[in-house]
């Protein structure tokens, strides 16, 4: 078993393995942690800017959204290295794991900040109206009503996002990201060891298999509908 | 006391103004339950949340105790809105929150009452509407009527002076619907705020309210007395709404009356007339025969009424007529 393990595997170094799912870990949940950061109260804004909300302004909705538009529609790949100067300004490198951070937080804080926009439209219009009715002001409202009726919507838009993040991660090798992606560039790749490409996938799988399963339990610990 | 002096609302829809509310007057006394009724679209939706400015009005005053609420900052119409409890058709309860926690929301939002308080006042409101057992369950745990009365604790946990029902029963079950009304007329009385009523059925201004007026077409086309309003409508939308609560086909009442013999006249009885045996001796004194065409006895709030329409053949009717009104009988000739 063992001789026919090293004989598959015999490229797959280990120690290598762990240290970049380690890395991926990592700048998935730093760029995740900063993309909720971020595209949380741009999503809040957002709703409330809108046609017909609390806040309704028009012109500041369309700036914003206009934003959120422009960097969802970049391709990842191309945001990746159009950020690179600003990412050297930001951290002093655009290499490794941190290097990697910047335009994954570019990417994933406008899609998360459309996914709570969107959750927060589905919060029923008559509960705006109730809490408003007793008197709460637009910030009451935000965290006291419209926050924690959304939240199953908005942890499913984490785990959304977080999944998304896996994926853009991995595809930061490309520019020396490190973690996954880059090995399996690097190695599985560039140096046609499959067997190594083959565990970074399967690796990927769970690791998005996993988040998946974490984030539909809390939507339903939180699901009071 | 609430006073709409030439209050008015229109929308802007495509450049254009549509009105929702022409220019109305009107006066809520305090402490009564004043019932706003009318068809989906006669705008008494908007005038409801004209009172508490959720609909900003377009032109015209509201006074509120003499004050124009018009006129507030927004700090002062969040206190003010505090005063003014609301309860929904949908009941708009936040699903997030306990039964408690909806109840106790407002009380927080306040930001002027202790926790202690907030407990207390939580603990005595499940009590007043008997939902003790249901504290720590979550709205879609309850059943509509028992959500409808979390929207009525809800309302009254900042001990307001008036209270806003937005069709508050037409989501429930008659039954549920009866028990609801209830609890709204026991508040009414115990507590003695102010309750606005809007609704589509006129079973339910019947039953708790003490005025009532009628919208068609963002007009107020009758207003008065629910006795007065209920059992002599004078506006054609009137006549639909008591009709259709009363299960009355108008055609075929019409039909009736062509076919019955000699004089026609609808007698209304209120109060103690209501259970006088009076008929049988009218008949007797005045040599009138009569039969009956129509005829129904139920409760206005709490007065009883009876409505009858009768044909009268033979006899004296002008001894008829004074003996009835000697009676404190109210008589209405039809032909």
């Amino acid at each position: 078993m063992d001789a026919l393990m090293s004989g598959l595997l015999s490229n797959v170094d280990w120690s290598e393995i762990g240290l970049a799912s380690w890395d991926t870990l990592i700048m998935v949940g730093m760029s995740l942690l900063f993309s909720v950061l971020i595209g949380l109260p741009i999503g809040v804004l957002l709703f409330l800017t809108g046609k017909r909300q609390l806040l309704e302004q028009p012109a500041a909705y369309a700036v914003l959204s206009f934003v959120v538009n422009v960097l969802r529609s970049v391709p990842f790949i191309i945001l990746l290295i159009v950020m690179i100067p600003f990412t050297v300004m930001l951290i002093g490198t655009s290499l490794g794991v941190a290097g990697a951070i910047p335009p994954l937080v570019a990417g994933g804080a406008p899609f998360f900040a459309r996914l709570v926009e969107t959750s927060l439209r589905e919060v029923d219009r008559g509960i705006i109206e109730a809490t408003q009715a007793m008197g709460a002001s637009v910030k009451q409202i935000v965290f006291g009503a419209l926050l924690p009726e959304a939240l199953p919507g908005i942890i499913a838009g984490i785990t959304v996002t977080a999944i998304t993040l896996v994926s853009y991660a991995a595809m930061s090798g490309v520019i020396g990201g490190g973690g996954l992606g880059d090995l399996a560039i690097r190695f599985g790749y560039q140096r046609f060891q499959t067997d190594v490409m083959v565990i970074t996938v399967a690796l990927l799988v769970i690791f998005v298999q996993v988040l998946q399963m974490l984030g539909d339990r809390l939507v339903l610990h939180f699901s009071r509908k | 006391m609430i006073v709409f002096d030439q209050v008015q609302k229109s929308y802007q829809v495509g450049g254009r103004a549509i009105p929702a509310l022409h220019p109305t007057d009107m006066t809520i006394e305090t402490g009564e339950v004043f019932g706003i009724v009318g068809h989906s679209g006669a705008g008494k939706s908007t005038l409801v949340r004209l009172i508490n400015l959720l609909e900003p009005p377009s032109g015209g005053r509201i006074l509120i105790d003499d004050e124009n609420i018009t006129d507030y900052s927004a700090s002062e119409l969040r206190a003010f809105r505090r005063k003014v409890g609301m309860i929904f058709q949908h009941f708009n309860l936040l699903s997030s929150k306990t039964v408690a926690d909806n109840i106790a929301f407002p009380m927080k939002l306040a930001g002027i009452y202790s926790k202690a308080e907030i407990r207390d006042r939580v603990q005595e409101l499940l009590a007043r509407v008997s939902l003790s057992d249901h504290a720590n369950k979550y709205p879609s745990q309850l059943s509509g009527g028992q959500k409808q009365r979390v929207g009525i604790a809800r309302a009254l946990a900042c001990r307001p002076t008036i209270l806003l029902c937005d069709e508050a029963t037409s989501a429930l079950d008659p039954q549920t619907t009866q028990s609801v009304l209830k609890l709204l007329a026991d508040i009414n009385r115990e507590l003695g705020l102010t309750i606005v009523l809007i609704t589509h059925e006129m079973d339910v201004v019947r039953r708790v309210c003490d005025r009532v007026a009628v919208m068609d077409a963002g007009r107020v086309v009758e207003m008065g007395p629910v006795s007065e309003v209920f059992l002599h409508p004078q506006h054609p939308t009137t006549r639909d709404f008591v009709f259709e609560s009363e299960s009355i086909d108008s055609e075929e009442m019409e039909e009736d009356l062509q076919k019955a013999k000699g004089r026609i006249m609808r007698l209304t009885f209120k109060g103690d007339a209501t259970y006088k045996p009076l008929l049988g001796s009218v008949a007797r004194e005045s040599g009138v025969d009569f039969s009956i065409l129509s005829g129904r006895i139920d409760h206005i709030k709490d007065t009883p009424y009876g409505q009858l329409t009768l044909s009268l053949v033979g006899g004296d009717l002008d001894v008829a007529m004074s003996a009835l009104k000697a009676a404190d009988v109210h008589v209405e000739v039809l032909r």
